[in-house]
């Protein structure tokens, strides 16, 4: 009874945030919006929080306010000193044994969700995915399936009679990063010399964003994430279109052959070519994802082409080098780069 | 500082036994236990990073196959706390040629610990390649052992100028708690050394 | 004074330039802690005027999102200094401002146990904070804010390190706070031995006000973990500059283990900063409430094990590190036990306030405004505490939003509080009521509507230390009001400073006691002469005045 008393209080406070997050204006990750079942749990313990919270806030508040109306000094106040007390063992002792009780309660629960969640079991159809934090960008690997792609996380749609979850290994290559799409679970840093691992189970088809939550450097802020979460036969067509090696298309050849020539292929892989760099994004299936530059731009040949010839343009300070380019050769070149789809 | 006194005692009149002595003469010790607290702290960190990065490196040279034990130079550093506490003693008691030559021993045994320790070091980098860069290993302990030498020449500095005004006749024995809280610091040095002895040459080798 | 040149106009010029050089050199030289108190106040606000000059410039590119007020690289440069200075070089000084001042008159001594280091401790706090501050003109110059640090005010390894950071910008950092963290560990032990060996007479620790016993714990705290600090900042200059490889992930290192170290020392020092002001509250309600303290050995050993159990929490900023189940409920056990003694200390002062007849002089509104905001941070901080919960909410924007109900909507009031209550003691003279009212006011609208706005962001998924952000993501009205609060807050600020000064020529003259009080500090002149005490009186009770005005109900028998 408490605890339902406990969880409307906090679906009350939580109240501004779940209009928001309804809004439909957009992908607003709200935490309070979540779709993944970590991320259920989450939102489940923060209301039973905020339940308690509230109340003591609207009590102590309460007292507060009626304390400072009520004994305000008026005008005919005689002048002379109130009575002085002390202080009461039996008042303090109270006032010091309940919230003791409460916060053993809040650490119970507490930690029955920390190890729930932590020490979730990878169940056999679980997917398996490393993603490595670079500066400013992330490296989403599938080793099982033999795919490597960058900035989207494609995901299966988990059923909960028979949850496919997906399992995250979290790596960086240089500084601190973090992994958050609040929709899905709560946020996991992604530190060098370190492996960190986060379970995402999510229940419901669509797009999810996140980005970026610990302070990496110059363009910690451009550093997004995408999560498509797809029924399960559309993940396996995803999967199929990304195992397979680049398009081998006739009319970009010129732009291939220069794309091979560059410096681009000592940063970037192209699975089927020569080009087999790992500093970079894999392009081997570059037009299948929304952004480019984690963010710093929409994926249109336009973009494309500017990336190509200024990263610096889009997004100031990224680390890839302006190619320097004569428009012949950018335009070249950006032919051949749409066609890896 | 003894005008506070002063003005205490004036403002005492009329309290009598009952009230709280003036504490002025432990300002001095309770301040050099403050420094020590925060010194504790800090060589405290030092430790825990050497302990938590034992068996870490990647690369050799490793501790077992370099670390000798450095017997002479503990011996020296621990008996010289020894000497220190007689030469504070001999103040106290007015014996200032005593306390001289105590703190003048004291001095030179610290010395000889410092130069065992230099001696080390140089092995270390010029026959065994050891740098700070070299792993880990010599990220933590050049550091950690570098920190208590440095702490063990600013006692080799205060306690030489004690000796010196000792062995100039400057010294009385009213200045013996002044001596004191040098050689408390002192004391706290050489309990640096125990642990740091314990930690880089008894369990991290 | 080599200063002073031959052409002189006039023999009154001559003699008012000679005296304003006399009194210049005055404080430059003087030992005094009421001379060193004011000066480390004059100072902190010096600061957070510029730290408040950079949250402006913040909030002004979030109003909307792919604003370009500033570029990327200043604005990372921005929060980094807005953290660093406020914390290092507004809140400390302040806090150990007032302590210095405030100690020695309390327990009836003529000035701290050491003097002169006490005056080294404010003048290396100073040059630290100078030299943070040179790093703002020095290297590239001041457009993109020079060779300012960027690393964000806790500095993470190996963002840190030379590969990440080249330059010698984290150098200013690293070094200007290790300074200033040398002259702070100078005051804290100052503080011990005063409290311990310089006591008036009959001043028991028993009697001691709740204030001095507050300082005494944060200067005991401050010696345990700013050390920590410097170690680790050695550390960072080892790695930094000899080739060491404490935080150098690539060599093995751990980024780890930096944090471990800057929050042993950052969370109890955020402790530091607000145990103080809970100290002013403690002394100012009674006062206006017309009652004592209620519990004084409560809210001394609730202080007291605040102090304590600090020590054991400092991982609550790294749930999200990857520790494990075991070490993440532990640190989420402990965060939840220590809001418990904070938690009754706003009992003890309401129930002081229960039954009182209350008076609503500025100091007083401003303690009023702390207790809600206070619990309100105390409370978001709990739930900050719950583990999972706070996998959600650590970086982002409830987390900025929480901390700042704790640092200004608790910390700065309490400090407003405090100047509004003893400015009359420093100066002999009261501050304007009108103006306070009006400060306070603007303040609490601002203040609010900035802040209690930012836990909206946070919730619906805006991570902290971003420039800027998409216009899809339903974050713009939240960002616009959080901006649109600052205005008021500026102003605020203003008029205090307008206050200020227009009171110090002009304002009400106050006398020894204008608010009636019961400590030992208004037994003596409005400002006192510099050795304090004439007579130093003999302390009866926790309330020596109390004693003394009602010589028929002295406290002494219901303690």
């Amino acid at each position: 009874m408490l605890c339902r008393a406990a969880l409307t209080c906090g679906v009350i406070v939580a109240l501004p945030a779940l209009v928001a997050a309804a809004d439909g204006q957009g992908p607003t990750p709200s935490i309070f919006a979540p779709v993944s079942t970590p991320a259920f749990a989450i939102r489940e313990i923060a209301f039973f929080v905020l339940g308690i919270t509230g109340a003591i806030f609207i009590v102590v508040a309460g007292v507060t306010l009626y304390t400072m109306v009520r004994y305000r000094r008026r005008a005919d106040d005689s002048g002379s000193e109130p009575p002085q007390v002390y202080g009461s063992m039996r008042i303090e002792l109270a006032w010091t044994v309940v919230p003791f009780l409460i916060v053993v309660v809040l650490f119970l629960v507490t930690a029955r969700y920390i190890w729930g969640i932590e020490r979730y079991p990878q169940p056999p159809g679980a997917v398996e995915v490393t993603i490595v934090g670079n500066q400013w960008w992330w490296e989403i690997r599938y080793p099982k399936l033999g795919i490597v792609t960058a900035n989207e996380l494609h995901v299966p749609v988990s059923d909960p009679a028979r949850p496919t979850p997906t399992f995250i290994t979290l790596e960086s290559a240089d500084v601190i990063h973090s992994f958050w799409v609040p929709q899905l679970a709560g946020k996991m840093d992604v530190i060098p010399n370190k492996t960190n691992r986060v379970w995402v189970d999510p229940t419901t088809p669509g797009t999810y964003v996140g980005q970026c939550a610990e302070y990496c450097g110059l363009q910690h802020a451009l550093m997004l994430l995408i999560v498509v979460v797809h029924p399960r036969e559309e993940f396996d067509r995803w999967v199929a279109a990304q195992q397979a090696v680049a398009r081998d298309d006739p009319a970009a050849s010129r732009g291939r052959e220069l794309f091979a020539s560059l410096a681009c292929i000592s940063c970037h892989t192209v699975r089927g070519t020569t080009a087999n760099g790992v500093f970079g994004p894999d392009l081997t299936h570059l037009m299948s994802r929304w952004t480019i530059g984690a963010g710093a731009a929409r994926n249109t040949p336009e973009n494309l082409r500017a990336w190509v010839d200024d990263p610096s343009a889009l997004k100031s300070g990224a680390l890839m080098p302006a190619m320097k380019l004569s428009r012949r050769d950018l335009d070249t070149l950006t032919a051949y780069l749409v066609t890896l789809r | 500082m003894s005008a506070s006194s002063v003005s205490s005692a004036v403002g005492g009149t009329g309290g009598g036994a009952a009230l709280a002595p003036p504490r002025t003469q432990w300002k001095g010790r309770i301040g050099i236990l403050g420094l020590i607290v925060a010194e504790i702290s800090l060589f405290a960190v030092f430790v825990v990073a050497y302990l938590f990065y034992i068996g870490k490196s990647v690369n050799g040279p490793y501790p077992a196959e370099v670390l000798e034990l450095p017997v002479v130079g503990t011996v020296c550093l621990l008996s010289s706390s020894l000497s220190v506490a007689l030469g504070a003693g001999a103040l106290k008691r007015g014996h200032v040629g005593l306390s001289g030559i105590w703190l003048l021993a004291t001095v030179a045994l610290g010395a000889t610990f410092l130069a065992g320790t230099a001696k080390e070091w140089y092995r270390l980098i010029y026959s065994h390649g050891l740098t700070i860069g070299t792993n880990l290993f010599g990220t933590t302990f050049y550091p950690l052992v570098g920190l208590h030498a440095s702490h063990v020449i600013i006692g080799l500095f205060m306690l030489g100028l004690c000796s010196v005004l000792a062995w100039a006749g400057a010294l009385r024995s009213v200045h013996g708690e002044r001596v004191e809280i040098v050689s408390w610091y002192w004391h706290f040095v050489d309990a640096v050394w125990v642990v740091v002895f314990t930690v880089v040459y008894v369990i991290g080798r | 004074m080599s200063v002073l040149t031959p052409t002189m106009t006039s023999p009154e010029a001559a003699g008012a330039r000679r005296a304003l050089l006399e009194r210049l050199h005055d404080w430059v030289v003087t030992v005094d802690h009421k001379r060193l108190g004011i000066m480390y106040v004059v100072a902190g606000f010096g600061f957070l005027v510029i730290a408040g000059a950079e949250a402006t410039m913040m909030r002004v590119q979030l109003a909307w999102p792919g604003l370009h007020v500033v570029s990327p690289e200043t604005f990372n440069r921005l929060f980094t200094m807005h953290g660093t200075t406020m914390v290092f070089l507004f809140g400390i000084p302040v806090v150990f401002g007032f302590g210095n001042y405030l100690v020695p008159l309390m327990i009836g001594a003529r000035d701290l146990a050491f003097p002169r280091l006490n005056a080294f401790g404010f003048w290396a706090f100073l040059f630290g904070g100078l030299l943070l501050h040179f790093s703002v003109i020095g290297g590239d110059g001041l457009y993109g804010a020079g060779s300012a640090p960027a690393v964000g005010w806790f500095a993470y390894a190996p963002l840190t390190g030379r590969a990440f950071t080249p330059g010698n910008a984290t150098d200013y950092w690293n070094l200007s706070i290790l300074v200033t963290g040398i002259g702070t560990i100078a005051t804290a032990v100052n503080l011990v031995t005063t409290t311990l060996t310089m006591r008036g007479p009959g001043m028991t620790l028993g009697r001691l006000p709740i204030f001095v016993w507050v300082m005494l714990t944060v200067s005991a705290m401050t010696l345990v973990i700013l050390p920590p600090l410097s170690a680790a900042q050695i550390m960072l200059l080892l790695d930094r500059y000899l080739g060491a490889h404490f935080f150098d992930t690539q060599a093995g290192g751990s980024a780890v283990m930096w944090q471990h170290f800057f929050w042993f020392f950052g969370h109890p020092e955020v402790y530091v900063l607000m145990l103080p002001g809970f100290g002013f509250v403690s002394e100012i309600i009674p006062v206006f409430s017309r009652k004592v303290i209620f519990g004084y050995a409560t809210i001394v050993a609730a202080t007291v094990s605040i102090g304590a159990v600090s020590l054991s929490v400092w991982a609550h900023h790294m749930f999200a590190v990857g520790m494990g189940a075991p070490l993440n409920s532990f640190f989420a056990l402990s965060t939840m036990l220590i809001a418990v003694p904070t938690g009754i200390k706003i009992f003890n002062w309401l129930a002081t306030m229960y039954g009182g007849s209350l008076r609503f002089e500025t100091p007083m509104l401003f303690c009023c405004a702390f207790l809600f905001q206070f619990l309100c941070a105390g409370l978001t901080g709990v739930m900050l505490g719950v583990a999972p919960f706070n996998w959600q909410l650590t970086d982002t924007y409830f987390v900025v939003a929480h901390f700042h109900f704790v640092l200004v909507g608790s910390l700065l009031f309490t400090i407003f509080a405090a100047i509004y209550y003893w400015f009359p003691k420093v100066t002999g003279r009261m501050l304007s009521e009108r103006l306070g009212r009006w400060h306070f006011w603007l303040l609490v609208i601002g203040f609010n509507m900035t802040f209690i706005t930012m836990h909206g962001q946070g919730v619906l998924g805006m991570p902290r230390r971003i420039y800027t952000y998409q216009a899809d993501r339903g974050w713009e009205i939240w960002n616009l009001v959080t901006t649109l609060g600052v205005p008021l807050q500026i102003v605020a600020v203003l008029l205090f400073v307008v206050n200020v000064i227009v009171s110090l020529r002009s304002g009400q003259r106050a006398g020894d006691d204008p608010w009636d009080a019961w400590t030992l500090e208004w037994a003596t002149t409005s400002p006192p002469p510099p050795y304090n005490f004439e007579t130093v009186p003999v302390t009866t009770s926790r309330r020596p005045l109390w004693d003394l005005k009602h010589p028929d109900d002295p406290d002494g028998p219901h303690e």
